[in-house]
């Protein structure tokens, strides 16, 4: 296990890093685009409601590795995009239309009276929805976007499946050189503890605190 | 257009039909076995037996932050050399199995713990042991709660046997590729059925969750 | 105190989970014991490609595996124990290794070339198909030859665990090279333009260009690297009786039967260059 670090320490790292890096830019991307069409859902319209919907239910029910193969093989034909971005935009599709789902359950829980006062106040919509709804929806938005950043660590791994450089690919890229099936693994596991663990005990911390607060 | 009746010829769809027979089985599989597995490992850690409930909530962690796809690899390929060793199927089914009883795990104890106190006190005072408070009292309603999760596992299960494609597990998103390997013409309406055949295999799981969900709290 | 605890918990399973890992050694005791297997069981289980045209390629009407490959091992398999029925597994060049050692598959033949840093950790049979690599690209590609693909702004394309991406590494050191899981992948990838040209073994490519009119070989064969069929270590008597199978199906005109059925109607191949061993 030693000599795997010491021979190919480079690789593993280089993986964490592009792994960390994914994870990253699909988190915040898939926070913009979520809370856009979470905010779109609930227009008081039919149209946007439904298009958003759509959006939202066509993504969470086709498996990630058939986005990500999708815009690998067929969108890549039409904008040059490799494995890496083509895996980045699966990964941030995917997730937006979870947190878009996270989002919007944050907006329906902000009591209606707020609504209600706001728009009693002379403000339009999206002036109540900007000043008053968003920012206390995300309050309760926040333990469960932490979930959704582990998902999307764990996630990121189907980056291997088109030549992503992240640590699963240099997993196997290892363990097909040194006919090692075991080790490269286990380390290639750790390292993505390393990231996904803290995480995870800080937001369970966060949702202890928020409980028992009320 | 042309391509795109070729595509859907009834050679292509029926080799893509078993392939979604296998996904399907290898999920429905590892939902059943998960659960069995999930409530017992939630129930230990909710438990608080000293040590074991604390060894048992470390694993779980440590099996929820990992990705699926490493625990495929690794029950495929790491196991044997430990004297594990399964097929295709096999491993799928473990893995996966492995990861959603983790996942369900911190579902039941969820469940359970959202029970208020007062019941659970109500019945140990009324003589009830800890086991027949747990079967009697706290599972069933833990148990009514978490219908619309563990509907929502079974469809991340259904997606995620897509990811054993990389040890040639035969299912939906494998056969596709097979397909569209051979006859590149159709790699867009490969695409495109594919994308359709999980979208209503897993929104309609989603609707029948919904519709199980609604009767029971009525 | 709690929080050391879990340390020290997270650090045991951790070491523990790698101590695991017993190296080699446990195949002392069973030798040949493939071989027993196939004659106790009259089955014997082959790794194969499911996506390599002419040599082990997926039909979706039947839902099996045919080419080359598996027409030799359905005859070795006949000739090692004429009871055995032949059971084929689909294997990718990053898989078939460990598949193999770990015992899920009995041999390979899925265009595996023979090279010595695989013979450390399997055994080979005498070679069975002359293979070398070669270069698939798009028709009107700039790359003529393996001299062209060394330049910076070059992507190759290549199967993860093939030894065709470790040449091309050496012999275009410029180049960036993109290993993909399987050929249907890496395929698909040049198509997509995720890359500029697709290294492997001619006879892949070859199935590859027969397929795909905008595709086409360039750069003849550069590397000699016959097919060997992969035991596990430790199994001589198998690989007798697979070396005397292949010899015998040379002799009696089988072989060269099988190498016209698959390879004979390829344009730009002489089959009987494959036959050379």
């Amino acid at each position: 296990m030693m000599h795997l670090i010491s021979m190919y320490g480079v690789d593993f790292l280089t993986g964490f890093g592009w792994t960390l890096l994914s994870s990253v830019i699909a988190l915040v991307g898939s926070l913009i685009l979520g809370t856009l069409f979470a905010i779109i859902e609930v227009i008081p319209r039919p149209v946007p409601h439904y298009i958003a919907r759509l959006y939202i239910e066509v993504l969470r029910n086709i498996p990630l590795l058939v986005i990500t193969m999708f815009f690998y093989i067929v969108v890549s034909g039409i904008f040059k995009i490799n494995g890496f971005v083509s895996g980045t935009i699966g990964l941030t599709l995917y997730t937006s239309a979870f947190i878009a789902e996270t989002v919007k359950a944050g907006i329906y829980a902000v009591p209606t009276g707020q609504y209600e006062g706001g728009r009693a106040n002379g403000l339009s919509w999206w002036e109540t929805m900007r000043m008053i709804v968003l920012p206390q929806a995300f309050k309760y938005v926040i333990p469960p976007l932490g979930n959704q950043f582990v998902n999307l660590v764990k996630n990121s791994s189907v980056l291997a499946f088109v030549a992503g450089f992240d640590l699963m690919y240099q997993a196997n890229q290892i363990s097909q050189t040194t006919f090692d099936t075991f080790n490269p693994y286990i380390i290639v596991g750790i390292l993505y503890l390393v990231i996904t663990l803290p995480i995870s005990y800080y937001m369970r911390y966060l949702e202890d605190k928020l409980a028992r607060e009320g | 257009m042309n391509d795109f009746i070729q595509a859907y010829s009834w050679i292509n769809m029926r080799f893509l039909f078993e392939g979604m027979w296998v996904t399907v089985q290898v999920a429905f599989v590892s939902v059943i076995l998960s659960f069995i597995m999930g409530s017992i490992l939630g129930i230990i850690r909710y438990a608080k037996i000293p040590y074991v409930s604390w060894a048992v909530g470390l694993l779980i962690d440590l099996i929820r932050n990992l990705p699926l796809l490493l625990i495929i690899f690794f029950t495929y390929f790491a196991l044997p050399h430990i004297g594990v060793q399964f097929s295709v199927i096999g491993s799928t089914i473990f893995a996966m199995t492995i990861f959603e009883s983790a996942m369900l795990a911190e579902i039941v104890r969820g469940g359970v713990v959202s029970v208020p106190k007062g019941q659970s006190e109500g019945a140990r005072s009324n003589g009830l042991s800890f086991g027949q408070t747990l079967w009697y009292i706290l599972l069933p309603q833990a148990y009514k709660k978490m219908i619309p999760p563990i509907v929502s596992q079974f469809v991340s299960l259904i997606k995620d046997t897509s990811l054993a494609t990389i040890i040639m597990l035969p299912e939906m998103t494998y056969r596709a590729q097979i397909i569209y390997a051979q006859n590149p013409k159709q790699i867009v309406p490969m695409f495109l059925m594919l994308a359709f055949l999980y979208f209503v295999l897993n929104y309609c799981l989603s609707k029948v969750g919904q519709v199980i969900d609604k009767r029971m709290v009525v | 105190m709690k929080k050391i605890l879990k340390m020290v918990g997270l650090g045991t399973v951790v070491l523990g989970m790698s101590m695991v890992w017993p190296g080699t050694g446990q195949a002392d005791e069973k030798q040949n014991q493939v071989l027993n297997k196939i004659e106790t069981r009259h089955e014997m289980v082959w790794g194969t490609k499911a996506d390599t045209r002419l040599m082990g390629l997926m039909n979706i009407k039947t839902g099996k595996v045919e080419g080359f490959d598996v027409d030799v091992a359905k005859e070795v398999t006949k000739l090692i124990d004429p009871k055995a029925k032949p059971v084929f597994n689909e294997v990718t060049s990053g898989t078939r290794i460990p598949l193999l050692r770990n015992g899920n598959i009995d041999a390979i033949i899925a265009t595996m070339s023979i090279t010595p840093e695989r013979a450390k950790a399997v055994d080979f049979s005498k070679p069975y198909l002359m293979a070398g690599q070669s270069l698939l690209v798009k028709k009107g590609s700039s790359i003529k030859n393996i001299d062209d693909v060394n330049h910076q702004n070059v992507t190759i394309l290549g199967v993860q665990g093939s030894t065709s991406v470790e040449v091309a590494k050496q012999k275009a050191p410029n180049a960036k090279v993109l290993a993909l899981s399987d050929y249907a992948t890496a395929l698909s990838a040049l198509k997509a333009g995720q890359g500029d040209v697709l290294t492997t073994d001619a006879s892949i490519l070859a199935g590859m260009a027969a397929e795909d009119k905008h595709l086409q070989l360039v750069g003849g064969v550069f590397t000699e690297e016959p097919y060997g069929i992969a035991i596990a270590q430790d199994n001589p008597a198998l690989v007798k009786k697979i070396n005397r199978a292949l010899a015998k199906m040379r002799g009696d005109g089988t072989y060269d039967r099988l190498v016209k059925k698959w390879f004979g109607q390829v344009p730009g191949m002489d089959w009987k260059e494959l036959t050379k061993s």
